[in-house]
């Protein structure tokens, strides 16, 4: 029981984390309608910016604030310098450019940094463990990347359904058109959009650094669940990315402790031993599968 | 001015009557490694060394100079097969050396033996080369794949350590490196653990090892999943609780990124950066002076890959034609090894010592270094030969 629980707040904070990247990545396409492979390379700069940030001011606090500006920054530039000539070009187009983009920021990385992966510390405080039950002991690093992402969640929630902020990027999610025509800045939306999401998918690299390994490429490994996520999710909308995050983040980390134990108790222990790993680090495809089979435009699809 | 044109038509005759016999007056080694893309760090660790073996050498073999041609095979095995083709028919280089990933060695070595031309691997041991496949134009100066998880099983054997649990990367490799280790380690398996190729969390995989409680835990993480494995490991309090044995999850590579939780980890292997011997230590002793950090395995059979080639070229006193008396210079293994003195098996693959490594605090403040503990294996053979047909 005690392990079910521990595993389920496992499969919580790797869900908060895949929030983090796909809030922006189903942002910019819903509203841009832009695909932005690149999102992963913007998670990366996060995490080499952090732990740079951290080693020069010795502050975990501070480095991660001038990270997230620094993000933040770097989204922008990306946005003014690349991706506005791309909107108006079709999707081939954007994914071909944005190609060109990953591979821009893993060699900048790699010029700056060098190509093997760096030491990022967690800060002294941050380690350790907290007894949540009896029991149950979940490293207190862990439980903030939860407590961070949900806050993050909310404030989101609020920014998108409470601000007018938050209604012209709802509105430029139903219908682009519309909104420009009554004239609102259409291209400052979109810079504003593109840069928050960059500082959302750096906060996640912000904290995957301390755990993670930080290298050029990094943000690729996580780029596809994240897509699962927004493709589950139902595209352009930020309810739909928490919940497809939580369900890919819960069905993954559950998936890949008690698949085998359970295919162990249906069929003989070799066969699970064959299928359970092989089974496991499918079934967010499977369940993405049959989500686009019985819902096409995603569980929480923005209307359009 | 009548004199003057003769003369420079005799120059310019001469010139062109000496290229071609210019161009054989030199030994062209093509070496494939990875350059680009974050496994590039292995690739630039093997050029380094490959680099500094050649400045130990003076740039020259039996005195014909050397020219190297670095090819990069992006982790793809058509890539590799690829820069293989250029260096041979381009190029036409006289060895062709490198190659870290086992899947690209079984494209780059047939092509390169099939052209006649002679292979000196300095990474990956392929069950097939050392077995059916073996060939007496390859080579290797690293190991069998095979030999170093299973010297990782013998010492665990030995040591009465029980109840192991298992993880690995789902992939050929990782299931290579358990069969090599259960073909020595007899005892109890609590149970095997396969993830994801390239899988950065394993939070989920820990909390069931830790409710299992095994004994020990032995893995094979390279690259960057050695990195976030160790990392959440020990982050996860794991470390004191459950001794961590692996296979080419920590070296000189990781090492800095992981530092501190690097400590007390035992691995297996048949180099290591304190084995004392004159050429290691003029290696590592060089390395360092010029990279200001310590080199890798990877590394150490990189620059014995050239050693082997410069015994050979000496053997046969520049004459490259000569190819069999290469084979026969190259099967003598007659080169001060960074390994110290070892010989090759039937099916060129080294007869090696294999050692226990830990992870141990480095001098004042300095990132965790890799001693030898104790020899497991004295003068070890892999366990395919006997499958390979050649004879010599």
């Amino acid at each position: 029981m005690i392990l079910i629980i521990e595993q389920i707040l496992n499969g919580l904070q790797l869900g908060v984390m895949l929030f983090l990247m796909a809030a922006g990545l189903t942002l910019v396409f819903g509203i841009m309608n832009l695909v932005n492979l690149a999102h992963g390379a913007l998670y990366m700069v996060g995490a080499y910016l952090a732990t740079y940030f951290f080693q020069a001011t010795g502050s975990f606090v501070l480095g991660v604030a001038l990270a997230l500006a620094g993000t933040l920054a770097v989204g922008i530039l990306t946005e003014l310098v690349a991706l506005r000539t791309l909107y108006e070009r079709d999707h081939l187009d954007q994914v071909l450019a944005t190609f060109g983009l990953i591979l821009i920021f893993n060699e900048l990385i790699a010029m700056l940094w060098g190509r093997a992966a760096i030491y990022s510390a967690l800060p002294e405080y941050l380690q350790g463990h907290l007894e949540i039950a009896a029991g149950l002991r979940y490293p207190l690093y862990r439980l903030l990347i939860i407590v961070v992402g949900l806050a993050v969640a909310a404030a989101l929630w609020y920014v998108v359904v409470r601000t007018r902020l938050g209604m012209l990027i709802r509105a430029g999610a139903s219908n682009r058109t519309m909104v420009a025509a009554l004239g609102i800045n259409i291209r400052l939306l979109y810079t504003v959009v593109f840069g928050f999401g960059a500082a959302l998918a750096g906060l996640a690299g912000i904290m995957a650094g301390p755990i993670y390994a930080v290298q050029p490429g990094m943000g690729e490994l996580v780029l596809i669940q994240v897509f699962v996520v927004i493709v589950v999710g139902g595209i352009g909308s930020i309810r739909g990315a928490l919940a497809g995050a939580l369900i890919v983040g819960l069905v993954d980390t559950l998936g890949r402790a008690f698949l085998k134990p359970f295919l162990a108790t249906v069929t003989t222990p070799t066969a699970a031993d064959a299928a359970g790993p092989a089974l496991a680090s499918m079934l967010i495809y499977l369940l993405m599968a049959v989500v686009l089979a019985l819902r096409p435009e995603g569980l929480f699809a923005s209307r359009g | 001015m009548l004199l003057h044109k003769a003369v420079l038509a005799g120059l310019v005759a001469g010139l062109f009557a000496a290229a071609p016999a210019l161009s054989q007056q030199k030994v062209k080694i093509g070496f494939i490694t990875t350059l680009s893309g974050p496994q590039g760090v292995i690739g630039n660790d093997m050029r380094n060394s490959v680099e500094l073996a050649l400045d130990h050498l003076g740039r020259k073999m039996a005195g014909l100079p050397v020219e190297i041609i670095y090819g990069d095979d992006q982790v793809k095995p058509d890539v590799g097969k690829q820069v293989a083709d250029e260096m041979l028919k381009k190029h036409q280089v006289n060895f062709v050396s490198g190659v870290i990933w086992s899947n690209v060695m079984l494209a780059v070595s047939p092509t390169v033996t099939g052209a006649g031309t002679l292979m000196v691997g300095t990474n990956a041991g392929p069950n097939q080369l050392a077995g059916k496949d073996c060939n007496e134009r390859h080579f290797t100066t690293s190991w069998q794949n095979d030999q170093t998880p299973e010297a990782m099983g013998k010492y665990m054997q030995e040591a009465g350590i029980n109840d192991v649990y298992v993880m690995a990367p789902n992939y050929a490799a990782g299931k290579d490196m358990l069969n090599g280790f259960k073909r020595y380690y007899k005892g109890r398996i609590v149970d095997e653990v396969f993830t994801r190729l390239g899988q950065t969390d394993y939070q989920a995989e820990l909390s069931q090892l830790r409710a299992k409680n095994p004994k020990a835990v032995f893995v094979f993480y390279p690259g960057g999943m050695g990195i976030s494995f160790l990392r959440q490991y020990s982050e996860a309090g794991l470390r004191g609780q459950f001794p961590l044995y692996s296979v080419y999850t920590v070296d000189e590579l990781s090492i800095p990124a992981v530092k501190h939780a690097a400590l007390g980890q035992l691995e297996t292997r048949y180099w290591s950066p304190d084995l004392k011997n004159p050429a290691n230590q003029k290696f590592v002793g060089d390395y360092q002076k010029k990279h200001g950090r310590p080199p890798s395995f990877y590394g150490a059979q990189s620059y014995d890959g050239m050693m082997l080639i410069d015994s050979a070229v000496r053997a046969v006193k520049g004459n490259l034609a000569d190819q069999k008396g290469m084979i026969a210079a190259m099967r003598k293994a007659d080169f001060n090894s960074t390994r110290g003195k070892f010989s090759y098996n039937t099916n060129h693959h080294p007869i090696q010592n294999f050692y226990l490594l830990k992870a141990v605090a480095g001098p004042s403040g300095k990132d965790p270094v890799m001693e030898i503990q104790k020899t497991v294996f004295a003068n070890h053979r892999d366990s395919f030969y006997k499958e390979c047909a050649m004879k010599w």
